[in-house]
């Protein structure tokens, strides 16, 4: 274990360190694990799929341009619009956000690489996977047709018979892992790897603002999952959930599905917002007037947002004073978005604002976000809501909303931190005629659409007759996005331009004070040739200065050893450093991860539910096969970190982010089995056809047995951790959490068999996925705690290396908890059923 | 002349905006207070901006947290409180709230792809909907198949028709006459043609109409 010496030669340092952090050429880019690359990549899939998204709108566009235009049927235009909403919401908005987070999150904060890189890598690899079904699908004439919130019965087997909805079910649920593991990623990274000195008052506000996105995510996206996962097992066993004549409900989709979708809208608006915040200070020559009022806003509106989803119900008769509760909290979230704005003209105000590419078109995000959030106010209220539903006004208002909160935003970055993939400066040639293209366009097709809806044009209607005297509106509409399309394409070529012919600089164009621009542009596969020390808020640096010493191995980390891919994390809150974090190394795992993965989704897709389960097992034990070799054999304690300084590998610390990242999937997957809770009670208390003929019976022996069996789990990992701390061998302990988490597994199993007909009514469906639930997750135990038995044959637990068993008996912890809830919630259904006989 | 085009933008079979009804009156003046309140602050907003950008001086006086306090907060809320208090208000008289003696009440049963209608005395219509004018009918709405929504745009707010619920509208057409219908939550291929036509009459020409509809046979 040595430390090479440490480098005053820049081009040195930067050859040592390249060496280790670049991506190979060749088959080798497929084993990409790097941030820089990813984010790239991203970003380029996802405007491919904004392509494809935008086709689908032209041809909706020519649909029903007149009375006259229709062209196709309207089983093909069908396809046609939900592919347009699920494109763009799931394969566009968010994997654009995510690739933007992942290429920027490490340089904002002064680190590498993001946490867990190889997570990264995987998530990128279900997207594309999961998109390219839906792509597919679409092709091959069979995609979703049902609307993309895909409102059951029609999704259920009995409207929709063909594969068109379980393409949507299982290939966004696919994409959404991707979603939540960036989502765990953005988290963690935010809250542990970040420059020493950073303490959390000090972070570049667009940091705040993915934290706060990543949050609302796990929080957000297992409601959806939830629903998906429940709707295909009605599909395709039969089990029903929303089916109304088996006392399911089809109000509980809509509720799980805007439980995930109102949020959904602020996941997409607010790291816009955060790179808004980023550009109006840069441009104002100001810093960022109001960092805590702003930070409290977009907490404010993470809040607000979970309280919202019902204003998408204001029609499915709700009772009204409900409804105005939810109308006023609706209203409210114009309050925390209107300190954001009036914090940005602020910060304008005490400037001296300059004028340059991305101002424009965040003039334009201005014009067309407060328009779009007025539009949002007059649909809270409720009265005007039962007209305006439904209708092409909010067709209009929901464009308003998301093109002008996010894309316009996102166009701006586009051109402010083009020169940063670049290293090549913009010219103002066609960005300027492209952005009155687009901004026009976009006016021209949207503004009168409100007065469309309020005509009472419906929505995802094929066509209509001359009488209804809505041609020359959808003619303006239509001619709109076509001039819309060419702004686009202009802008296409305008990025072209510029990557390959723009004019080449030297370091940060804008004299930004971020941390992202003390860098080299285009940026080295290891970011920071040393960390930086952060003194002051890190929007008020010297980024020139900075980034030449750092360059220089001034900083923290300024070498190499052991080949490692080196970075830092600190205290969360004080910033204080407290690891050093070791990254994996480049690696095809993931891309095997992500097609076992891929298998075991087209397998349930193409219905081959037994090979599905052999899918399933390549799928975690490619999984598993990602700690092989991580970690180490033998304790190295405190190692030099540069400036004097000295931190332990990760691996022998109590919390390290791979801990903290079991804490946050618990808390999503925490998320996903309350919604099921709240599903199995809405139901109860809701739907048509209750109570059920019986109530299931559970027994009393199976029930005990397992409760016993899930706390002797949990006791196996509290003391196999508890040995190892002692300096004894866990093994016995572990053994022990084994056997109960089979034994666990088996209770939980016959107890669901002893449901007669699950299929008969949603009380027993339900509680049959409750058991089969709890029996999953104990099915997870059993994994984690084989794993400790084989890291420890391995060599890799100490006293001080026992990362793998507290991960562990976080999780043990976790499923003996939520399955004793489970048995009992069983218990208790089971008992509000029969009382109510 | 400006003022008549502008008005005819607003006219048609299906238009919100040409209330014949209480219920869409009520929601169509809801409307033009938020058009022209919304009006007001976007220009006033987008006047700060330019104020912020070319005559800072003012702004600058009242400082960071005025701008952040006047315009983000109380602003904002003090309009929010008055609007929602108003809707509340408004909703609250557009309820179908129980009353003596109770409204005509019309059961509307929807279904791939087909409106029909049941009537007091057991006679049934499709797609076409007779009703009398001059008083409220509450329409008990539901679906035999997928969710569908039932909106007579010129009378007022829709209400969706839902397997195993039944959800309660009440309307009333001002004057005879004969207005459009549509299906308004997306059901299927047929969702399109989904529509209905409504027949205010005279109370006698109603009670005429419905009677010639006999028993399970009548309609289209």
């Amino acid at each position: 274990m040595s430390i090479e010496q440490a480098s005053p030669n820049p081009i040195r340092l930067h050859k040592e360190l390249a060496a280790l952090w670049d991506t190979p050429a060749g088959w080798g880019r497929l084993s990409a694990v790097n941030h820089t690359v990813l984010g790239k990549r991203f970003i380029v899939a996802a405007f491919v799929f904004f392509a494809i998204g935008g086709l689908l709108a032209m041809l909706i566009r020519v649909q029903i341009a007149t009375s006259q235009t229709a062209f196709v049927g309207p089983e093909i235009y069908g396809q046609i619009f939900t592919m347009h909403g699920t494109v763009m919401m799931f394969l566009f908005a968010i994997p654009m956000f995510e690739g933007f987070a992942i290429y920027l999150l490490p340089k904002l904060l002064g680190a590498r690489d993001l946490a867990f890189p190889r997570l990264t890598a995987y998530g990128f690899w279900c997207y594309i996977f999961g998109g390219s079904i839906l792509i597919c699908a679409m092709l091959a004439g069979v995609a979703p047709d049902s609307g993309w919130f895909m409102y059951t019965p029609l999704s259920s087997s009995t409207y929709t018979p063909g594969i068109n909805a379980d393409v949507w079910l299982l290939g966004i649920t696919f994409v959404e892992i991707s979603a939540l593991a960036a989502a765990v990623e953005i988290v963690v990274t935010v809250l542990k790897v970040r420059a020493p000195g950073m303490s959390i008052d000090r972070m570049p506000i667009m940091a705040w603002y993915l934290l706060i996105t990543a949050l609302m995510m796990l929080f957000g996206f297992p409601p959806l999952i939830l629903g998906s996962i429940l709707l295909e097992l009605e599909r395709a066993f039969g089990l029903p959930f929303f089916d109304p004549t088996r006392g399911g409900d089809s109000l509980l989709w809509q509720h799980l599905f805007w439980l995930f979708g109102h949020p959904e809208v602020y996941i997409i608006f607010l790291p816009a917002a955060g790179a808004v915040s980023m550009m109006i200070p840069t441009f104002a020559r100001h810093e960022l007037v109001g960092y805590r009022a702003i930070i409290v806003a977009v907490i404010a509106v993470a809040f607000l947002s979970f309280g919202l989803w019902v204003h998408h119900m204001f029609t499915v008769g709700i009772p009204h004073l409900a409804l105005a509760f939810f109308s006023a909290a609706s209203g409210l979230v114009a309050v925390p978005t209107a300190v954001q704005i009036f914090a940005w003209i602020a910060t304008l105000a005490q400037g001296r604002p300059r004028y340059d590419v991305p101002m424009l078109y965040l003039g334009g995000f201005f014009f067309v976000f407060v328009l779009g959030g007025l539009t949002g106010v007059m649909l809270a209220m409720v009265p005007f809501n039962w007209q305006a539903h439904d209708t092409h006004f909010v067709v209009a208002h929901l464009h308003y909303v998301l093109v002008g909160g996010f894309v316009f935003p996102m166009m701006a970055a586009a051109y402010y931190w083009l020169p940063h993939f670049t290293g090549r400066v913009s010219d103002h040639r066609l960005s300027v005629p492209a952005f009155w293209l687009i901004f026009g366009g976009f006016n021209l097709t949207f503004f009168l659409m409100h007065l469309t809806g309020l005509l009472g044009m419906p929505r995802r209607v094929a066509f209509y007759p001359v009488e209804a005297g809505w041609d020359w509106l959808n003619l303006i509409s239509s001619v709109g996005s076509f001039l819309m399309t060419i702004g686009f394409a202009l802008f296409v070529v305008d990025l072209v331009v510029q990557v390959r012919f723009g004019k080449a600089f030297r370091r940060n164009p804008w004299n930004a004070r971020t941390p992202e621009w003390a860098m080299p542009t285009p940026p080295t596969s290891y970011a920071f040739g040393s960390l930086p020390h952060i003194e002051d808020r890190a929007d008020r640096l010297d980024a020139d200065k900075l980034g030449a010493e750092l360059a220089g191995g001034s900083g923290y980390l300024g070498f190499t050893r052991n080949g490692w891919l080196e970075t830092l994390t600190v205290d969360m809150t004080s910033g204080r450093p407290d690891q050093l974090l070791v990254l994996p190394n480049q690696t095809f795992k993931p891309l095997w991860s992500g097609l076992a993965t891929g298998a075991f989704v087209l397998c349930l897709l193409f219905k081959f539910y037994w090979l599905s389960l052999a899918a399933l097992a390549l799928a975690v034990a490619s999984l598993l096969a990602w700690t092989q070799g991580m970690g180490a054999r033998e304790d190295v304690g405190a190692l030099p970190i540069g400036r004097g300084e000295v931190a332990a590998p990760h691996w022998e610390t109590e919390r390290p982010p791979s801990w903290w990242a079991m804490v946050f999937c618990i808390a999503a997957e925490g998320t996903l089995f309350a919604s099921l809770l709240f599903g199995a009670l809405f139901l109860w208390l809701v739907a048509p056809g209750w109570p059920p003929p019986d109530a299931v019976s559970p027994g009393t022996i199976l029930p005990v047995l397992c409760l016993v069996a899930l706390g002797s789990a949990a006791l196996g990992g509290r003391g196999a951790l508890a040995a190892l701390t002692a300096g004894n061998s866990p093994s016995v302990w572990l053994m022990l959490a084994c056997a109960s988490h089979l034994a666990a597994i088996v209770l939980l199993a016959s107890m669901a068999a002893g449901i007669d007909d699950p299929t008969a009514h949603a009380h027993y469906a339900t509680a049959f996925v409750t058991l089969i639930y709890a029996a999953v997750r104990s099915g997870l135990g059993l994994i984690f705690a084989g794993h400790g038995l084989w890291r420890e044959r391995g060599g890799y637990l100490s006293q001080a290396r026992s990362l793998d068993l507290r991960i562990g008996k976080l999780w043990h912890d976790y499923s003996a908890v939520t399955g004793a809830i489970a048995v009992l919630a069983v218990f208790a259904t089971a008992w509000l059923v029969g009382s109510a006989r | 002349m400006a003022c008549t085009l502008f008005l005819a933008g607003c006219s048609g079979p299906l238009s919100a905006l040409e209330p014949e009804g209480p219920s869409a009156r009520g929601a169509a003046t809801l409307w033009w207070v938020m058009f022209y309140g919304s009006a007001a602050i976007f220009v006033a907003v987008s006047a700060v901006l330019a104020m912020a950008l070319f005559r800072p001086a003012p702004l600058r006086r009242l400082g960071p947290e005025g701008m952040i306090r006047w315009g983000g907060i109380f602003f904002p809320l003090s309009n929010l409180v008055l609007l929602v208090i108003a809707a509340f208000v408004l909703g609250e008289r557009l309820l179908a709230t129980p009353r003596d003696p109770a409204p005509l009440r019309i059961e509307a049963v929807a279904r791939q792809w087909q409106w029909e209608f049941r009537y007091p005395d057991g006679e049934t219509s499709f797609d076409r909907l007779h009703m009398p004018a001059g008083r409220d009918v509450d329409f008990a709405v539901t679906s035999e198949d997928v969710i569908h929504s039932f909106w007579i745009p010129r009378l007022g707010g829709k209400i969706d028709a839902i397997p195993g619920h039944e959800n309660v509208v009440r309307l009333r057409a001002d004057r005879p006459g004969t207005f459009g219908g549509v299906c308004a939550e997306f059901c299927g291929p047929g969702h399109t043609v989904m529509t209905f036509t409504v027949e205010a009459h005279e109370e006698e020409d109603f009670l005429a109409s419905v009677d010639e509809l006999g028993n399970g046979e009548g309609g289209q």
